[in-house]
């Protein structure tokens, strides 16, 4: 009797990591296949197969990306996806303290306006954002993404932000407020630095969905030193169509700020990616 | 009595930021998409050319529309019949609580990260008829005969474009159902085991069943996540060849950016929008309804 168990167990196991080690080699293998192509000289590359090592290792492929005003698109991602993020743990968590720990009438409802926000397809609000941008005179400029990206990002992290604070027990706030204390030190002095577990999660899925956006750029901005790294690839795409490793080392490139992230908080990233894509 | 109204005052306050900056960007496009669908207007020049339901008729009539309504038909139920199973199948491997799995699970996550840009010229290459890894290695293999112009040709784009976005999204389904995996008392199914139930009865009558939130929650996710798609398909094929990838949100772009038909675009993002509303409410009633019955 006891052998077949194990035999069986065995097979059961070999099957797993037989299953587990093809699914690997799919969801890894592109990406090594950028970053061993990338590495490649166009002769190499064009006379060659894909699947093979450079006959060359040209790392001078990455300080020529690095040349093209690569420095310029971080930054551009940067300064947008920071500014959205301050003002969206800004407002997303004023709003959320508003929602969970204060009654008054048409609450329910503001929540359910947040909320039903999540299912909503962006693109069907692209023509009057556009409008509305070049109404306001910031069209093709790194100011005409802060808008959109807090607006379409405030309905997870309200909902995150709400669902955290609306569970923390009463008793937090009331001795403070038997002290005199204003709401909004109730808010900044306490319920904000409770809340950091869920403020984290949110900076997390916000910081990846926006690192990633390239709808908005692609209406809104029009002149080269504004855009972004997503819309800078795209565009990469045409000055490189003779150049494919330097495509590939700028996707392995603009790729890299995020796995460093991942490889960081990991658990804490997917959590946060599930709890923004599941919102309830 | 004053309370009540100092709270009213503080709650408005509290929420007003968010609540400006979401209605001005999110909730005012909606009702102006209605206004502009009523006009033909370039988006430049006054909007004075009224044209009342008329870019609605035209719609109804283009083919290419209905072509892109289809599209958009076949990736929901392409994304629920291939994601679910696999992220499904994904999910209980990186649960059976092997030595390693847990690095696979961080592994399978990665396409997550990257930005659905990056995603699609990286499967451009792939799919690239002559240097593209696909193809080299189906010649390698002495499969010549099935190295096709993925993206090239009407009949493969989506099938191909499909193959990608499931790359990337299988991933999220296999962490929601490991995550309700890991809630599954194991004693449960050691019980089966005992009982002298196989590993597949064993995980038809007891594993399923207890499944069936994560499977409601993972289908509403992927339905509504279907209508959500723009960018690897833009990136990938531009809709093309011939429409054989366009999705409304394609179109949409195309009519409003590219032709500059800024009314004819806005009656479709209409569409979108009446259509994504439909399809909320009707997961939620379905979500509802079989919450009842697993309740009984």
């Amino acid at each position: 009797m006891e052998p077949d168990f194990r035999r069986a167990s065995l097979i059961r196991k070999g099957i797993i990591y037989l299953l587990a080690t093809i699914w690997l080699i799919i969801t890894i293998y592109p990406i090594i296949f950028l970053i061993q192509n990338s590495l490649k000289s166009n002769m190499d590359f064009f006379s060659g197969d894909p699947w093979d090592f450079p006959a060359v290792w040209m790392f001078e492929n990455y300080t020529a990306v690095l040349e093209q005003d690569f420095f310029r698109y971080t930054a551009n991602s940067f300064i947008t996806v920071g500014v959205s993020l301050i003002i969206l743990v800004l407002a997303g968590s004023l709003a959320a303290f508003g929602l969970s720990r204060i009654r008054f009438r048409f609450r329910n409802l503001l929540y359910l306006l947040f909320v039903g926000g999540l299912t909503i397809p962006i693109h069907i609000t692209l023509i009057p954002v556009y409008n509305l941008t070049r109404i306001m005179g910031i069209y093709d400029s790194l100011g005409a993404l802060i808008g959109p990206y807090v607006a379409f990002n405030l309905p997870v992290t309200v909902f995150i932000l709400t669902s955290f604070m609306s569970e923390l027990p009463r008793s937090l706030e009331e001795a403070a407020y038997m002290d005199g204390a204003k709401r909004l030190q109730v808010y900044w002095n306490i319920m904000l630095p409770i809340s950091r577990p869920a403020v984290t999660a949110v900076i997390i899925l916000d910081a990846v969905v926006l690192w990633n956006e390239f709808i908005f750029p692609l209406v809104l901005i029009n002149s080269e030193k504004y855009r972004p790294l997503t819309l800078a690839l795209w565009n990469f795409q045409g000055e490189f169509t003779a150049k494919i490793p330097l495509m590939m080392a700028s996707l392995v490139l603009a790729s890299l700020p995020l796995f460093l992230i991942y490889a960081i908080a990991r658990e804490r990233l997917i959590e946060g990616m599930v709890v923004g894509a599941v919102k309830g | 009595m004053t309370t009540r109204t100092s709270n009213m005052a503080a709650g408005f306050a509290f929420v007003a930021p968010a609540l400006l900056i979401y209605l001005f960007y999110f909730m005012l496009p909606i009702p102006l998409s209605a206004l502009y669908s009523l006009f033909k207007w370039d988006g430049i020049s006054p909007m004075t050319n009224f044209r009342g339901l008329n870019n609605y008729i035209r719609l109804f009539g283009d083919s290419v529309f209905w072509i892109s309504f289809f599209n958009n038909v076949k990736l929901v139920i392409l994304s629920l019949v291939i994601q679910l199973p696999m992220g499904l199948l994904l999910g209980l491997l990186v649960s059976s609580r092997l030595r390693g799995l847990g690095a696979y699970k961080l592994l399978f996550f990665v396409p997550m990260t990257i930005s659905a840009v990056a995603i699609g010229i990286t499967w451009k290459f792939i799919y690239e008829p002559n240097f593209g890894l696909l193809n080299t290695l189906l010649i390698k293999i002495g499969l010549e005969n099935l190295a096709l112009g993925w993206l090239g040709e009407p009949g493969l784009a989506m099938g191909a474009v499909i193959a990608t976005i499931s790359w990337q999204y299988i991933p999220l389904y296999m962490v929601i159902f490991a995550a309700a995996l890991s809630g599954i008392p194991r004693e449960l199914t050691e019980a089966a085991y005992i009982d002298g139930a196989s590993g597949l009865q064993t995980f038809l009558h007891v594993t399923l069943p207890l499944l069936r939130g994560s499977i409601r929650t993972a289908s509403i996710l992927s339905i509504t996540g279907s209508l959500k798609y723009f960018a690897l398909i833009f990136v990938m094929t531009e809709g093309g060849p011939n429409y054989a990838s366009e999705l409304m949100a394609t179109y949409m772009y195309k009519q409003a950016f590219t032709t500059f038909r800024m009314g004819y675009g806005s009656a479709i993002a209409v569409i979108m929008f009446v259509l994504s509303f439909w399809v909320t409410i009707l997961a939620l009633r379905i979500g509802k309804q079989s919450e009842g019955l697993s309740g009984t």
